[in-house]
């Protein structure tokens, strides 16, 4: 499918109104407002609505292979898409876990029969996420699939040992270890922060120096065999102040924070309503306040989702039966708008670096090279046609049933957040128009790939 | 009162009244004929998850000694394990007739998700939930109290409790502590670091971790039960060292005031935090407990079923 679209007067992240030309598959022009001529494009009004690049999720989790009740690819990419992203990176703790490059190959496929936005998929670090042995990292590497970044999500590599091996062996292909920063032990049983909340609660407790003491490790680990570690889900003051630290100390280190830790807090978790149980979990007050301004000044590279869909029954249950985990690849941008933008933390040229290059740069999906379709380099003309179309001035009261997603688990359920996504373009071609799906045959398939 | 969940949900008057109902039930049951007909044609379920027969049968003598029909549904195994979920079970209680379903769950809230997802539209009381809260054995230890130190009349303003053990893991000590500041007493915990909750100072109660330091000011003292299985979870040294730092001894009874009682919640680790001395001691008001958990369990299904509070 081909098309002409002109997308005009749309506010740059700078602040400025522009038509945006896509052709082709890549944003071919970018004038001022007005100024281009549609000939026989097809165009969009854009005006009030702030035009970001095309959104990279750097965390989501598909559930497929395995557990497509919770999700399939193409649910969940239809929920990315919805979101306004236009490329994601699938966690690889589905069944079996992403652990071998048929698995990683396997899911890339399946991302590109969907078309909704590009999948990428990420290798387990060790087999079976068990912590005990290193997966083929090389050949998930050296894959169609070109996996560049390995976590065991979902389980921390706790082992210092393997998690220094890890860091060394990606060094051969520029890989990055997205390490789940959660050590086990002070972890067991852990159902929520542990803090006043969880006393009263007679939750046990997750305590946030489990998390920290992990990340200073990791760090330390990273700067001595000189090699990149990620972050995942950085959810306490404290993980802030060492990433802080460590960046300082010009360490190779990046951060991620979800939306929900940018929002909610522990004290959501005294109705005993399943759909706040998170891993890591809820904080307080001074932790969202602590990550908020991390985002804004930088230290947190990335605002990742973590989505994370369940079936109904995994949280229509009691508070420690149920599953942890939130959806959350369409609501991340109004959330962001809500906690960084509106709060004036940062503007939108921050936000198009928190959630679109940042994430690029660090799968390495700016890096045409590689081959994988490039993605993150933002809205500079003769770069690929990935463009989100967002209005932050459209309230919006979340209602999980009209979601794409197949999880229903969203914690902002009945919440009104302050905008939404409009429109989101894929190599040039809407896969969500004026707030609707734009049902399609499934995109080609780049040149490159 | 709709449903019976925390004691945190009671307030100073309806605390009072919940202990002066149970004055009026334990009255009744001096007499020769113990059965009121209160609840004719009622059905209380006891939904019990976990293991506990003192508190079943504790609400089973309540309930039949109002007239009601009770069904004891004992889901062995745990709602965590696969099978039939918690929610299932409830409308299955539901489409059964239940107007009161008193649920022991090993799981902390469960019995709000219960009375919160209208999955059961009966009243709902906590039998024990998890390491949250045990209300019926908080208003008992209080209608106890009540009795030995004030006349069996108004409130606990003044009275001085220690709470001593494991707090971490009690649901009995989370449920005395709110209940005994509504009613005026002043509560200190007293544990090793290892057995408060971290955000303990945010609870309305002194904590120590001196056990004699304490009992010369206490009106009471509350043991509680020391579980098992943490004794190799490294929440202290040795048994020895618990019950030498901890349990209450013939040494430590001698340091409580002559007016002061001893209360468990039993069962008792005879040995670890209370001593046989001190456990057969005339101080101890253990089988009092017992006793009166009827009459409270009692004012807390009439207060919830029939009594001019049971409007939502
Ligand atoms: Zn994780």
């Amino acid at each position: 499918m081909s098309g002409t679209w002109v997308l005009r007067g749309a506010l740059l992240p700078d602040g400025t109104a522009a038509d945006l030309l896509l052709r082709d598959g890549t944003l071919a022009e970018i004038g001022a407002a007005g100024s281009l001529d549609a000939g026989g494009a097809r165009v969009v009004d854009a005006d009030g609505l702030v035009a970001l690049p095309g959104l990279v999720d750097l965390h989501t989790h598909l559930r497929e292979p395995g557990r497509e009740d919770a999700e399939t690819v193409e649910s969940g990419t239809r929920a990315a898409a919805a979101g306004g992203y236009t490329a994601v990176h699938a966690m690889a703790n589905t069944s079996p876990v992403a652990d071998t490059a048929g698995v990683v190959e396997q899911v890339h496929r399946l991302g590109r029969q969907a078309g909704w936005c590009d999948v990428r998929p990420v290798g387990a670090v060790t087999v079976g996420l068990a912590g005990s042995r290193l997966a083929e990292l090389g050949a998930m590497a050296a894959s169609t699939a070109r996996v560049r970044v390995f976590s065991d999500d979902g389980h921390c590599v706790s082992d210092p040992v393997l998690m220094r091996r890890a860091l060394e062996y990606v060094r051969a292909f520029d890989g990055v270890v997205a390490q789940h920063a959660q050590d086990p032990r002070l972890t067991e049983g852990a159902q929520m922060h542990e803090g006043d909340v969880s006393g009263v609660l007679g939750l046990t407790g997750w305590p946030a120096v489990a998390e920290e003491a992990v990340i200073a490790r990791d760090v330390l680990l990273a700067a001595h065999v000189r090699s990149r570690v990620h972050v995942c889900h950085v959810s306490t003051a404290g993980s802030v102040e060492i990433v802080r630290l460590a960046k300082q100390r010009g360490l190779p280190v990046t951060a991620e924070v979800t939306p929900h830790h940018l929002l909610l807090t522990d004290e959501l978790v005294r109705s005993y309503d399943p759909v706040y149980k998170v891993n890591p979990p809820l904080r307080t007050a001074a932790d969202v306040q602590a990550l908020r301004e991390a985002v804004a000044d930088g230290t947190v590279d990335v605002v990742a989702t973590d989505h994370a869909p369940h079936p109904t029954e995994a949280k229509d249950c009691e508070w420690a039966a149920a599953a942890m985990g939130m959806t959350g690849l369409e609501t991340a941008l109004a959330v962001v708008q809500e906690t960084l933008v509106d709060t004036g933390l940062m503007g939108w040229s921050a936000v198009a670096e928190r959630m679109s290059t940042a994430p690029a740069r660090i799968g390495r999906l700016d890096d045409p090279a590689l081959g994988l379709g490039s993605h993150g380099r933002g809205l500079v003309a003769g770069a690929p046609g990935h463009v989100t179309l967002y209005d932050p001035a459209a309230p919006t009261v979340v209602d999980p049933a009209a979601h794409q997603t197949s999880g229903r688990n969203s914690p902002f359920r009945g919440r009104t957040l302050p905008g939404r996504v409009v429109a989101t373009f894929l190599r040039g071609q809407p896969t969500v128009l004026d707030g609707a799906m734009v049902d399609r045959e499934p995109a080609p398939e780049p040149a490159a790939w | 009162m709709r449903h019976l969940l925390s004691t945190a949900d009671l307030d100073h008057a309806a605390a009072v009244q919940l202990l002066d109902t149970a004055e009026a039930m334990a009255a009744t049951q001096r007499r020769e004929i113990k059965k009121l007909p209160t609840l004719r044609g009622r059905t209380v379920v006891n939904l019990f998850y976990e293991d506990s027969t003192r508190t079943r049968i504790s609400f089973e003598a309540a309930a039949k000694r109002l007239s009601a029909d009770v069904i004891n549904f004992a889901a062995k195994g745990s709602s965590v394990s696969k099978g039939e979920s918690l929610k299932d079970t409830a409308e299955t209680l539901q489409a059964m007739g239940a107007d009161a379903v008193v649920i022991r769950h090993p799981a902390s809230g469960a019995p709000h998700r219960l009375a919160a997802m209208g999955w059961t539209t009966g009243a709902v009381l906590n039998a024990g939930d998890g390491t949250h809260e045990h209300p019926t054995q908080a208003l008992l230890d209080a209608f106890t109290l009540r009795r030995h130190l004030r006349g069996g009349e108004g409130d606990l303003a003044g009275v001085r409790v220690a709470v001593v053990g494991d707090v971490l893991h009690s649901r009995v000590a989370r449920s005395n502590v709110h209940l005994l500041h509504t009613l005026g007493a002043e509560v200190t915990l007293v544990a090793p670091p290892t057995l408060l909750p971290l955000g303990v100072g945010s609870w309305p109660c002194a904590t120590s971790f001196d056990l004699d330091a304490v009992l010369p000011g206490v009106d009471a003292v509350m043991m509680l039960r020391v579980q098992g299985e943490r004794m190799n979870a490294a929440y202290f040294p040795s048994e020895r060292e618990y019950s030498r730092r901890y349990g209450l001894d013939a040494r430590r009874l001698r340091l409580l005031p002559g007016h002061a009682v001893v209360m468990h919640p039993g069962p008792m680790n005879r040995g670890l935090e209370i001593s046989a001395d001190a456990a057969d001691s005339p101080r101890a008001v253990v089988l009092d407990q017992v006793t009166n958990g009827v009459s409270v369990r009692m004012a807390a299904l009439y207060l919830l079923l029939a009594g001019e509070g049971s409007e939502a």
